[in-house]
C-alpha cells in the first residue's frame, strides 16, 4: 500500500491506539493535518501552543497513556519547549510532533525554521528527525516505546514538510530494535533480600514514596508492603494520591513545605525506604542534613537516580511494581525466619507529632476569605475520586496540604519544573481523558493569567472543567519569600484582585463565572459550580494576601530548622 | 592534568548524525568536564567509539556513565582507569628549523622516534606518538625552536592486559 508521508505518521498514530490529540496547524505541518480529517484520532484545537503540550501532560497524568501533541515548526516547536521540559522532570510520557520546513532547505534559515531536535535535545528523552518517508512506522513505534517504557518520558519527532508529502510502502514493524535502550525491570534477587534484612532491624523506618509508584503503577503493591510491615509512608508531591491519605500509615507529604510529621519522621528515621523517589533538593533540604542517621534502600528504575544525591545502602534498579511485588515475598520469608524489630515505640512518637502539630489556619466568620477553607470546601462538596490540578505556587502547596488524595491519578501538577500556568491546560487534558471524573482546576491568579486562553478551547470543545482561582492579587509564594527573606520590601509580586476581571473574562471565554467574597458565600457557589456540566465554570474567590504557606525549611536549612506555623501576629483576621 | 585524576571511557555508540551533540550536550549540560575527545569508526559500519577523558574531579565517574547510558544511541561503555589502561596520542607539530637548527631537530626527533613529515626552508613538520607525557616532553623541548603549529588528536586507549583476568568493565546497568 503506498501512502504519504504525512497519511503514513497519522496511521502510525492510530496503530499506537492514539485516541485524542492536542495541536494547532501551520505552514510546515499543514500536510499532515489534512489526512487527520479521516482520522478515528479526535484533535482538539489548543490556543497556543504551551496549552497543547500541557493539555497532553494532563491527559497522561490522569490515563497513564502517553500524551500526543502536534504543531508545527518554529515558534509553535519553541513555544512547545516549556511542557517538553515540564514532561522531563515530572517523566510524564508525551509523544511531541513538530512540522520542519523541508529537508532541502534546512539550514538556509528558511522561514520559520528552527533547530528543534537541539533545542529539544535538553529536555526530551530522545529526539528524531524523519529523512526518509520510509522510516515513519518505525520511528513512530520507537518514539512511544521510549515515551512509555523505563523511566517514562517526553520524546519529539520533527517532520519536515517534504517528508510529509512523499511516497512510501506502508508496513508496520513488528518489533523495536534500539540495542542502546534496554530498560532493566527487574532488579537483583538479593538486593531485595538484603532490603528486607535491612527492614527487619530498623527501629524507626520510613517508606519514602516518590512519583514513580504512579508511573509503575505500583499504589496497590505500596500498600500491601504498608500494610505488611506497619512501616509509615510519605508521599512526595508527585506521590500525592500514590497511597491513600486516609490511611493510618500516611503521613503525607515531605519536603519544603511538608507537614511536621513527615518532615520530622524522615528526619529522626533509622531506614528510608525510598521507591521512584529522587531526593529532591525541594524534599531533603540541605543534602548534608538530611535524614543523618538513615540507612537508604533506594529503588528506581532509573540507574543514574541511586546515588546521584546520598548513596544508597541497597540500591535496586527496577520497576517500582514488579520490585515492592517481590519484596513483600522477600518480608514473608524473612519474617518465617527472623524477628523482626518492634516498630511500636516509633508509631507513638510520630502519632505524637502528628497530635502535636497539625496544619494549620483559621478561618474568621467575617474575616478575610482564607484560600486552606476555600480548598477544603471544594474537597468536601466533590466526589472523592474528583481529579484537581494545580499551577505552581501557593495555591498548589495548600492544594498538595489540604486535599484529601485517597486514589491514585487524581493530583495533576508541575512538580520539578514548577510551571506557571500548568493548571487550565493540564486540567483540560486530564478532564479528556477521564470524562467521567469531575475535574478541579485548583489556581493562583498569577498562574490563571498565563494560559487562561485554553478556556476558550474547553468552553469549544464542550470540556465542562471547573476552575478555582484562588485571588490574592499577588505573586503569592515569591511575596512571601520578600516577606520572609527581603525583609517585606515587595518588589514587583502585586497584580490587582480586579485587573483583570476574572469574572468578565471568564464569560467572554464560553465560561459561567462567580465571584465569591466571604466565607459563608464559599459552599453555595461550589455547589452551584457542580450542577453545571456543559460548559467550563470559573469562581474568583477573593483571598487573604497576608496568608503564608506553614509549615516551611527555609532553603539552603536542614529539615530539622523547620518552621511551623506563622509568628503571632502574621496573617489577617 | 594529573595523572590518574581522570577516566578513560570507551563508548560504543550508533554512527548517526547528531550523536556527538548528544554526548557533548549531556556532558555540557550536568557540568562534567571532557578533557579529551576522540571519534572514530569501528571495524563494524553501524557504530562509531568514542574515547573520552573525563576530569575525575568534575564528577563521579559513576554518574556520568550511568547519564551516559541513558542516551539511547549509546550501546555500551567500557570504563577505564588510568592505571588499567594503555593510552596513546598522536601529534603534529611544524616548528621553526631553518638551514642552522634543521640537524639539532633531526637529532631530537630521533631521540622521540618521531617522523619527519615534511621539510621547508624554514621549518619542519614533525610526527610523534606516544604516551601523552612523551608528547608534553616533546613539545617542552621542541620550544626553544620555536612552535609555528601544533595539533594532538586526543587519547584513545584499551585495556591492559592483566595476566589474572581482565580489567576492561563493560558498563551497561540498563538504560532508562
Amino acid at each position: 500500500m503506498k501512502l504519504t508521508g504525512a497519511q503514513a505518521l497519522i496511521k502510525s498514530l492510530e496503530m499506537e491506539g492514539t485516541e485524542v490529540m492536542f495541536g494547532l496547524p501551520g505552514g510546515a505541518i499543514l500536510p499532515v493535518y489534512d489526512p487527520l480529517i479521516e482520522s478515528s484520532i479526535r484533535h482538539i484545537l489548543v490556543r497556543h501552543e504551551q496549552g497543547a503540550g500541557h493539555m497532553a501532560e494532563g491527559y497522561a497524568h490522569a490515563t497513564g497513556r502517553p500524551g500526543v501533541a502536534m504543531v508545527t515548526s518554529g515558534p509553535a516547536a519553541t513555544n512547545i519547549v516549556t511542557p517538553l521540559a515540564d514532561a522531563y522532570l515530572d517523566s510524564i510520557p508525551l509523544v511531541v510532533i513538530t512540522g520542519q520546513v523541508p529537508l532541502s532547505v534546512i539550514g538556509t534559515d528558511a522561514f520559520q525554521e528552527c533547530d528543534t531536535i537541539g533545542i529539544t535535545m535538553p529536555v526530551t528523552k530522545h529526539n528524531w528527525l524523519v529523512t526518509d518517508p520510509q522510516d515513519i512506522p518505525r520511528i513512530v513505534r520507537e518514539a512511544f516505546h521510549v515515551a512509555t517504557t523505563g523511566r517514562p518520558g517526553p520524546v519529539l519527532i520533527d517532520f519536515p514538510k517534504d517528508i510529509a508529502n512523499q511516497m512510501m510502502d506502508w508496513g508496520w514493524p513488528e518489533l523495536v530494535d534500539l540495542p542502546g535502550y534496554k530498560p532493566n525491570l527487574k532488579g537483583h534477587p538479593k538486593q531485595i533480600k538484603d532490603a528486607a534484612r535491612l527492614m527487619s532491624e530498623a527501629k524507626r523506618p520510613v517508606i519514602y514514596a516518590g512519583g514513580g509508584i504512579l508511573k509503575a503503577r505500583a499504589a496497590e503493591a505500596l500498600l500491601e508492603l504498608a500494610e505488611l510491615t506497619g512501616i509509615p509512608v510519605v508521599t512526595t508531591l508527585m506521590a500525592r494520591g500514590a497511597f491513600p491519605d486516609r490511611h493510618e500509615l500516611c503521613l503525607g507529604m515531605p519536603g519544603m513545605h511538608g507537614n511536621y510529621t513527615a518532615i520530622t519522621a524522615i528526619q529522626r528515621s533509622d531506614l528510608l525506604i525510598a521507591l521512584g523517589s529522587r531526593f529532591d533538593d525541594r524534599v531533603t533540604g540541605k543534602v548534608d542534613g538530611f535524614a543523618p542517621d538513615a540507612k537508604i534502600i533506594h529503588v528506581d528504575i532509573d540507574p543514574a537516580e541511586l546515588g546521584k544525591v546520598r548513596r544508597p545502602d541497597v540500591p535496586i534498579v527496577g520497576d517500582c511494581k514488579n520490585i515492592i511485588e517481590r519484596l513483600v515475598k522477600a518480608v514473608v520469608a524473612d519474617r518465617a525466619k527472623h524477628d523482626w524489630a518492634d516498630i511500636s515505640p516509633w508509631m507513638e512518637t510520630v502519632r505524637g507529632w502528628q497530635r502535636d502539630f497539625p496544619l494549620q489556619y483559621e478561618q474568621f466568620e467575617d474575616g478575610p476569605l482564607k484560600p486552606q477553607f476555600c480548598i477544603e470546601a471544594i474537597r468536601d462538596h466533590t466526589p472523592t475520586d474528583t481529579i484537581v490540578a494545580s499551577g505552581v505556587g501557593q495555591h498548589q502547596m495548600w492544594t498538595s496540604q489540604h486535599w484529601r488524595f485517597d486514589h491514585p491519578y487524581t493530583w495533576v501538577n508541575s512538580g520539578g519544573l514548577g510551571t506557571m500556568g500548568f493548571a487550565i491546560p493540564a486540567a483540560i487534558g486530564a478532564k479528556v481523558g477521564r470524562p467521567d471524573r469531575t475535574v478541579w482546576a485548583i489556581d493562583g491568579d498569577g498562574c490563571f493569567q498565563m494560559t487562561a486562553q485554553e478556556l476558550v478551547t474547553a468552553s469549544s470543545e464542550r470540556i465542562p472543567i471547573k476552575v478555582a482561582i484562588l485571588n490574592n492579587a499577588y505573586l503569592g509564594m515569591v511575596r512571601q519569600w520578600q516577606h520572609l527573606f527581603y525583609e517585606e520590601r515587595y518588589s514587583e509580586v502585586y497584580l490587582s484582585p480586579d485587573l483583570p476581571d476574572y469574572v468578565k473574562w471568564a464569560e467572554a471565554m464560553g465560561c459561567v463565572a462567580f465571584r465569591v467574597d466571604s466565607p459563608e458565600d464559599v459552599v453555595p457557589t461550589i455547589e452551584k459550580a457542580n450542577e453545571i456540566d456543559d460548559r467550563p465554570v470559573v469562581i474568583d474567590f477573593r483571598t487573604d494576601a497576608s496568608e503564608n504557606v506553614y509549615p516551611m525549611v527555609p532553603v539552603g536549612h536542614s529539615n530539622d530548622d523547620v518552621i511551623v506555623g506563622p509568628p503571632a501576629g502574621e496573617g489577617s483576621r | 592534568m594529573e595523572q590518574g585524576t581522570h577516566h578513560i571511557l570507551s563508548v560504543l555508540v550508533e554512527n548517526k548524525f547528531g550523536v556527538l551533540t548528544r554526548v557533548a550536550g549531556l556532558f555540557a549540560r550536568r557540568g562534567y568536564n571532557i578533557f579529551s575527545l576522540a571519534v572514530s569508526p569501528t571495524e563494524d559500519e553501524r557504530y562509531s567509539r568514542m574515547t573520552i577523558l573525563v576530569d575525575g574531579e568534575s564528577a563521579p565517574i559513576e554518574q556520568v556513565t550511568r547519564q551516559l547510558n541513558k542516551l539511547i544511541p549509546v550501546i555500551s561503555i567500557s570504563e577505564l582507569s588510568a592505571a588499567d589502561a594503555v593510552e596513546r596520542e598522536l601529534m603534529l607539530v611544524t616548528i621553526v628549523a631553518g638551514q642552522d637548527a634543521r640537524s639539532q631537530a633531526t637529532e631530537l626527533a630521533a631521540i622521540f622516534e618521531a617522523k619527519i613529515l615534511d621539510v621547508g626552508y624554514e621549518s619542519m613538520t614533525l610526527m610523534v606518538a606516544g604516551q601523552p607525557e612523551k608528547l608534553d616532553a616533546m613539545t617542552d623541548l621542541l620550544g626553544p625552536f620555536g612552535i609555528v603549529e601544533l595539533q594532538r588528536t586526543g587519547r584513545i586507549a584499551l585495556p591492559k592486559l592483566s595476566r589474572q583476568s581482565s580489567k576492561l568493565r563493560v558498563v551497561k546497568p540498563g538504560s532508562a
